[in-house]
């Protein structure tokens, strides 16, 4: 399945960049386990995600829970707590 | 009811966008406004500006639908929500709130709850710029106790939501 990911704050800093469209891997059926295989593909992602559970999630622009199916998503987004207001 | 959101990088005259909500609706008893205005420290050491990150789209849709919900929830005739991202200087606004009523009860409540929800599900992120660098402001978990209290009487809601 492919889909386009983006990052914001430092999710996006530690990554290095801000988006990326990603082919993924069969048996990846949510959005905690999107995030463990993020943070096997390299440094940059592993620092990004090595704290997994404070990080948010959205799929195509809505809040979404670590338990929440990505099939069908088009766009998902992870990022830190927010902090605006 | 009227509503308005905006997002912006340019100043925002919360006086000015105040009295556009009210121009012209007699019906109009009661106006509450918040502005967020950048201050000049952050705990406790001086700050050059923040820097305000947002995710375009969805921060929009964010603010609309609890504009939306908080207009199910009181009597309103007007909301205006308008937030700034970019770099913003101490003494400048950050965000305005202004809520328009009959009576002055919903337009109070109604306020602080998008204030409240603004804080903690709107896709904002604030990075602060000090003497020796820049650093993520970290969320505070006051913000998201003040967010929590709206929700513990409604039903069927998603953690998440």
């Amino acid at each position: 399945m492919s889909v386009k990911l983006r990052y914001f704050a430092w999710v996006r800093e530690r990554i290095g960049k801000p988006e990326e469209t990603v082919d993924v891997p069969p048996g990846i059926a949510t959005v905690a386990e999107l995030m463990v295989w993020l943070g096997s593909r390299g440094e940059e992602y592993a620092y990004a995600f090595k704290n997994a559970k404070v990080i948010r999630a959205a799929i195509d622009q809505r809040h979404v829970r670590p338990d929440t199916a990505i099939k069908g998503a088009g766009e998902i987004a992870f990022f830190p707590p927010m902090t605006g207001g | 009811m009227k509503a308005t959101v905006r997002l912006q990088r340019e100043p925002l005259d919360a006086a000015v966008a105040a009295a556009e909500l009210a121009r012209g609706h007699e019906d109009i008893g009661a106006l509450v406004t918040f502005t967020g205005i950048c201050r000049g420290d952050e705990n406790g050491k001086p700050i050059a500006a923040l820097t305000l990150e947002h995710y375009p789209g969805m921060a929009e849709a964010e603010i609309e639908r609890h504009v939306a919900e908080a207009s199910e929830r009181w009597p309103l005739l007007g909301v205006t929500v308008v937030h700034r991202y970019g770099r913003i200087v101490p003494g400048e606004n950050i965000v305005l709130v202004a809520t328009a009523s009959s009576h002055r009860a919903a337009a109070f409540s109604a306020a602080e709850f998008l204030m409240d929800y603004l804080k903690t599900r709107a896709p904002f992120w604030k990075q602060v710029e000090m003497a020796d660098g820049k650093s993520w402001v970290d969320a505070r978990t006051i913000d998201d106790a003040a967010a929590e209290r709206w929700s513990a009487p409604r039903r069927g809601r998603e953690a998440a939501e």
